[in-house]
């Protein structure tokens, strides 16, 4: 650990011991991890204390622990006319079945999660939070807006992408989805390759959109060791 | 008395000066703006998704397409971050090829800010004249990597391959007749290095023949000074970073700051603004230029003395061909590496390098697995348009086009 990190991560223990949940050092990062009752007076104190000035937030990001560890090479079924491994199918004679992910009712932890990185200009340093969201099917988060300014497009992004609730946002919209899009396509029950297709209607004379007709592909499938 | 409102006028998102597929929302009174609304995502592709179903590898390609004026920094954000979570480091000539190319890189996007701005603003010749140079920058990346553009260059451990030793020549057709065939190939006589230095000893005399048509230019001072004035307090708390950070007057570089590659061993200055607007952006990129231009002065002359591998020998980078046809081992591992890839430790690790038009970043979520469990990408213009509403409030319809310029908006990188 590097003499500035250590100094920080010291101040941070003897400062912050109540609120966090955690502090991880991999990496050469540090890693709060808080609950997020705590979420903005930790903020506020990181950009506010003198000793480390985080005036600048550089990244505010979703994560979604749906099926975090899960590989996909334990294969149960394999099929008649051989192995294959690239196509999902819901035939009968399916070749085999990747693991589904499981619903949010049944997990026993906290899903989706916000990883914010914050940036000290004034001393030169990185710092990384996350909280969890309690509820999995209403994840609430309290919004950073009212502290660094930056994370207003970030929150939008996270809550487009994951549908994480930011309370207390000022202006709560999609920002990178089309107009009328359905569903958070970052979750990791969300297909790649979506849910609708968008095609010409000559008897409507108009775009419209129909269910996708295309099959799901692995080309690689997801393997830990 | 008739009652007055405000009108919305809809700017984009096919404009000419939208860069791209910007959508601008603009709430006005009159012909000053009491709101601007940024609609993006038109150009979303999901990269970061894609991502997470393709082995590491995989998804070099995709950097390039974010920021596609500036391809090498972007794969260069992507690599140091994966690099961080194997705990490899390249050799010392990939380093330097890595700084060296992302100079170039810088040149290539400033190069292309100053056309587009300018053209924006109504000077067109600058953007041809930026073009000419970026043509021979453009053919540098060609010699390296086979592509003008989507490069795919740089991999996990160093580098894809060494600097060629002989550029790619003209060819008297048609459209090219033996004489100017000739002329073109003067300087392509040498090793690529040869063709790089020729461009650094032409480059200062172009920079001034640009900082000629406009550092004084009445028109351009007109349209530039006192624009999207941002303070330095603003400026971090919008989250800026890059030309637009220093343009306010805080002199924050990571090249500087939290040297990656071998920026600890290479000269050269940072130039900071001192009002915070659009001139200054403008001058500070100028700068930027020249710097570059000394820093790939010196790469070149370490990378001409100092030969070496150009990317680490830790198995996650395919074996040679000749290796391949006599060692069984090597052919298993090149198997596994094309149909499996590598598998990370578990973990996150947050990279970032000083990207042209800020700081770029990756933040990689691994679970262990071969491929990465959420990709992040930190793109810095996501964050300048998102300071659009505080710049343009209060300024005229004309002066949006000079802020859009001044961003230096690239759309690959914002939607993702």
């Amino acid at each position: 650990m590097t003499e500035k990190l250590a100094q920080i991560h010291a101040y941070l223990q003897t400062q912050l011991s109540e609120q966090l949940s955690a502090i991880k050092y991999e990496f050469n990062e540090l890693t709060l991890e808080l609950p997020v009752a705590h979420w903005l007076a930790v903020a506020e104190f990181l950009r506010q204390d003198e000793r480390l000035a985080c005036h600048q937030i550089i990244d505010l990001c979703g994560v979604d622990y749906l099926t975090f560890g899960d590989a996909e090479w334990d294969v149960t079924t394999a099929s008649r006319r051989g192995f294959s491994r690239a196509v999902q199918s819901t035939e009968a004679d399916a070749l085999f079945e990747f693991a589904q992910p499981t619903s949010s009712a049944t997990l026993s932890y906290p899903r989706y999660a916000v990883v914010v990185h914050v940036l000290s200009v004034q001393h030169n340093f990185r710092l990384r939070l996350r909280t969890w969201a309690e509820n999995n099917d209403l994840p609430l988060i309290p919004s950073l807006v009212p502290i660094w300014n930056a994370a207003n497009w970030f929150e939008r992004e996270a809550f487009d992408l994951f549908g994480i609730l930011f309370t207390g946002h000022p202006d709560l919209r999609r920002i990178l989805t089309d107009y009328g899009f359905v569903g958070h396509p970052f979750r990791k029950d969300f297909p790649l390759i979506g849910q609708v297709e968008m095609f010409y209607d000559p008897e409507l004379k108009r775009v419209a959109y129909k269910p996708v007709s295309i099959e799901a592909r692995v080309l690689v499938p997801r393997v830990i060791r | 008395m008739p009652e007055i409102r405000n009108f919305t006028l809809n700017f984009g998102p096919a404009h000419p000066a939208a860069h791209g597929v910007l959508r601008l929302v603009l709430e006005m009174d009159g012909e000053v703006i009491v709101r601007a609304d940024p609609h993006i995502g038109l150009l979303h592709r999901g990269t970061e998704k894609l991502a997470e179903t393709k082995p590491y590898n995989q998804s070099i390609g995709y950097m390039d397409r974010l920021d596609y004026v500036s391809m090498m920094c972007n794969e260069h954000g992507y690599v140091l971050a994966i690099e961080k979570l194997l705990g490899i480091t390249p050799p010392e000539r990939a380093l330097y090829i890595r700084t060296l190319f992302d100079e170039i890189t810088r040149i290539l996007n400033h190069l292309l800010w100053i056309g587009m701005h300018a053209l924006d603003i109504g000077a067109m010749s600058m953007f041809i004249y930026a073009f000419r140079e970026r043509e021979d920058l453009m053919d540098a990346y060609e010699a390296v990597s086979g592509t003008r553009m989507h490069a795919s260059y740089y991999r996990p451990g160093g580098v894809y391959r060494d600097l060629p030793d002989a550029m790619p020549q003209y060819e008297a057709s048609r459209f090219c007749s033996e004489s100017e065939a000739k002329r073109l190939n003067e300087n392509r006589q040498g090793s690529l290095l040869d063709f790089l230095e020729d461009f650094t000893q032409r480059f200062p005399s172009y920079l001034a023949e640009y900082e000629n048509l406009l550092t004084d230019n009445r028109i351009w001072k007109q349209r530039l000074v006192n624009i999207g004035i941002v303070s330095p307090e603003r400026a971090l708390q919008l989250g800026l970073t890059g030309p637009m950070l220093r343009g306010s007057g805080i002199a924050w570089d990571i090249r500087k700051k939290q040297a990656y590659a071998v920026y600890d061993q290479v000269e050269f200055d940072i130039p900071i603004g001192t009002n915070g607007d659009s001139y200054d952006r403008y001058l500070v990129r100028m700068e930027e230029m020249f710097q570059s231009n000394r820093i790939i002065k010196q790469c070149i002359a370490w990378l001409r003395k100092n030969p070496g591998p150009v990317i680490a020998d830790d198995k996650i980078a395919p074996p040679k061909r000749v290796a391949m046809k006599q060692d069984m081992e090597a052919l298993i591992h090149h198997f596994k590496l094309m149909t499996e890839g590598y598998c990370l430790p578990v973990g996150e690790a947050y990279a970032a390098v000083e990207h042209p038009k800020g700081e770029f970043g990756c933040y990689i979520l691994s679970d262990g697995a071969n491929k990465p469990y959420r990709l992040k990408i930190r793109a810095p213009g996501f964050t300048h348009l998102a300071a659009m509403d505080e710049m343009a409030r209060g300024h005229m319809l004309a002066d949006v086009v000079t802020i859009i310029g001044t961003q230096d908006i690239v759309f690959g990188e914002i939607d993702r």
